[in-house]
């Protein structure tokens, strides 16, 4: 790897990005650049985009997150032919996607990831009333990175997911935009391969260090409202029960679609498995007293913990999607804390860390099972 | 809460090739043990989806045993190894959710362990009498 600051010109640290990514399309690094781009009407969404000159559009520090870009990548990248393509990815993203290519739905074989340290971002919603009234501040969060105190407008709160995030830095991709601790009008710190660099002609430059201060700092913020919120979450489980927590929720599945590492195309509970027959609706209601309907409200939610709380990424983009306001990301992640510490297992980190599930050691919990 | 009158209903999975033979060969030996046992046999503790587990937790069955044959000894080689993950974490999530993860039991008994498998449903239905009923049973909201 090889470190190296991008000149930013007059101020303009979006346009020394845009140009970065235009390099990769016209020096033929990779065939399509995958990265939010605004749309003519000002929102943001993930595109593919194989002409450079579309790539004016694209804004890799737009402060928005609706859906996690991990679930786009799968599709332009799990299976041959595939092109060669860059994904533009905040570090949750990136973490969604380690876990997807264990989970086999998508690929890293020619991509390029592209992570950018992230300073937290606002729901879809916010974004946009922002929009309308006044503008977003990127500008102030991004010159809020040298300090890492970047605060969202008057009025406005980053994403719950974000609050509790930390881990906002890029790490673990090809290349990582490091914008904590650094004055970009300064220049746009980066690291990549060298053969990266060969190729686009960037010579070695030492950022402006510090980095790793800063990143610590808003790491141990962010952990501090985490454990404030797991605190309060995990009373409330153990008060309320999971049923407790979840009795508000109209079973839309939101939190699942939105999910990035939910992925199977019929999820179990839009399955016939449970599809009850009318009568035995009537059986429960009938030993219970009154049988809560949508059915199996509770064991959706306790399986999806089963199938998906050792991969959380964190991102908490299903609290965001979810119309009754539940605390989805909140259960997962205090949740998902336990579950990880007990399979000593750390979701995105690496795919050479096996997923704890699909695994196993004979030499483990051997007391269990035999007891007398 | 002890009640006298109260009957532990448990919902077993069994794999058919260890204990769900020793469960048989309890029966063929007369070995007595209580009746609270509604057997469900599968191939392997390995197929044991824990959804399941949660249906019957959540539809009020008083407990949940999963039994499989004693490790290196899976007819699958490694099902009960992966079946050992799967409940334990399926135990943390129960317990974590504020639900009673104790009413869930996973046991190796072997196809000539007919006195283990009885002892086993003994020991759980003792267990589960000290807990009472399952609150679920009554709880309509889940
Ligand atoms: S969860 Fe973390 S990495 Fe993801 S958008 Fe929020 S602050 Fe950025
Ligand atoms: S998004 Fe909310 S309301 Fe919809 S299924 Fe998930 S928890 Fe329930
Ligand atoms: S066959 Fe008995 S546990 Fe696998």
């Amino acid at each position: 790897m090889m470190r190296t600051v991008i000149p930013v010109e007059n101020n303009d640290v979006l346009g020394a990005a845009r140009g970065f990514l235009k390099q990769l399309l016209e020096k033929e690094i990779v065939e399509a650049v995958l990265a939010p781009m605004e749309t003519p009407s000002g929102s943001v969404t993930p595109a593919l985009v194989a002409d450079p000159a579309l790539l004016d559009a694209a804004n890799p520090f737009a402060p928005v997150m609706g859906l996690n870009a991990a679930r786009v990548v799968g599709p332009v990248s799990a299976r041959e032919p595939r092109g060669r393509i860059a994904a533009v990815l905040r570090p949750c993203e990136m973490r969604a996607l380690v876990e997807l290519v264990k989970l086999q739905q998508a690929a890293l074989e020619d991509l390029v990831t592209i992570v950018v340290d992230c300073p937290g971002t606002y729901r879809v919603t916010d974004y946009d009333a922002m929009r309308a009234n006044g503008g977003v501040n990127q500008d102030d969060l991004l010159a809020a990175m040298q300090s890492g105190e970047a605060a969202p407008r008057e009025g406005y709160v980053f994403r719950d997911g974000c609050q509790m995030c930390e881990k906002p830095h890029a790490e673990g991709a090809d290349i990582t935009f490091e914008l904590f601790g650094a004055n970009l009008s300064a220049g746009i710190p980066l690291s990549l391969p060298d053969e990266l660099a060969e190729k686009l002609g960037l010579a070695p430059a030492d950022g402006p260090g510090g980095r790793a201060e800063v990143v610590e700092k808003v790491a141990a913020a962010r952990r501090q409202a985490r454990d404030t919120r797991f605190s309060e979450i995990r009373q409330r489980l153990a008060n309320e029960g999971i049923a407790g927590v979840f009795a508000s929720c109209i079973r839309c599945h939101n939190c699942m679609t939105t999910c990035p590492i939910c992925y199977c195309k019929t999820c179990l509970f839009k399955s016939p498995i449970f599809d009850h027959d009318p009568a035995q609706y009537l059986n429960w209601a009938q030993r219970k007293g009154a049988y809560r309907l949508p059915a199996d409200t509770t064991i959706f939610h306790l399986t999806r913990l089963n199938h998906m709380v050792l991969s959380c990424i964190g991102c908490g983009v299903c609290s965001d999607a979810c119309p009754a306001d539940l605390p989805v990301a909140r259960v997962f992640r205090a949740v998902g804390q336990d579950l990880q510490a007990l399979f000593e297992y750390e979701p995105g980190r690496s795919v050479d860390d096996p997923l704890p599930l699909i695994t196993f050691r004979e030499d483990e919990w051997t007391g269990v099972g035999e007891e007398r | 809460m002890s009640d006298e009158s109260f009957e532990p209903k448990i919902v077993a999975f069994l794999c058919n090739w260890c204990t769900y033979t020793g469960a048989d060969l309890a029966g063929t030996s007369r070995i007595q043990y209580p009746p609270n046992v509604r057997i469900i046999r599968l191939m392997c503790s390995g197929s044991v989806d824990p959804t399941y587990v949660l249906k019957a937790l959540l539809d009020g069955a008083d407990g949940v045993l999963i039994g499989g044959c004693h490790p290196g000894d899976c007819h699958y080689q490694s099902g009960n190894y992966k079946a050992r993950r799967r409940i334990i974490a399926l135990k943390e999530i129960v317990k974590q959710a504020g639900l009673d993860e104790e009413r869930v039991w996973l046991r190796w008994v072997s196809a000539s362990e007919g006195q283990r498998f009885a002892d086993v449903v003994t020991q759980m239905v003792g267990a589960l009498k000290e807990k009472g009923p399952n609150p679920l049973r009554q709880e309509w909201a889940v």
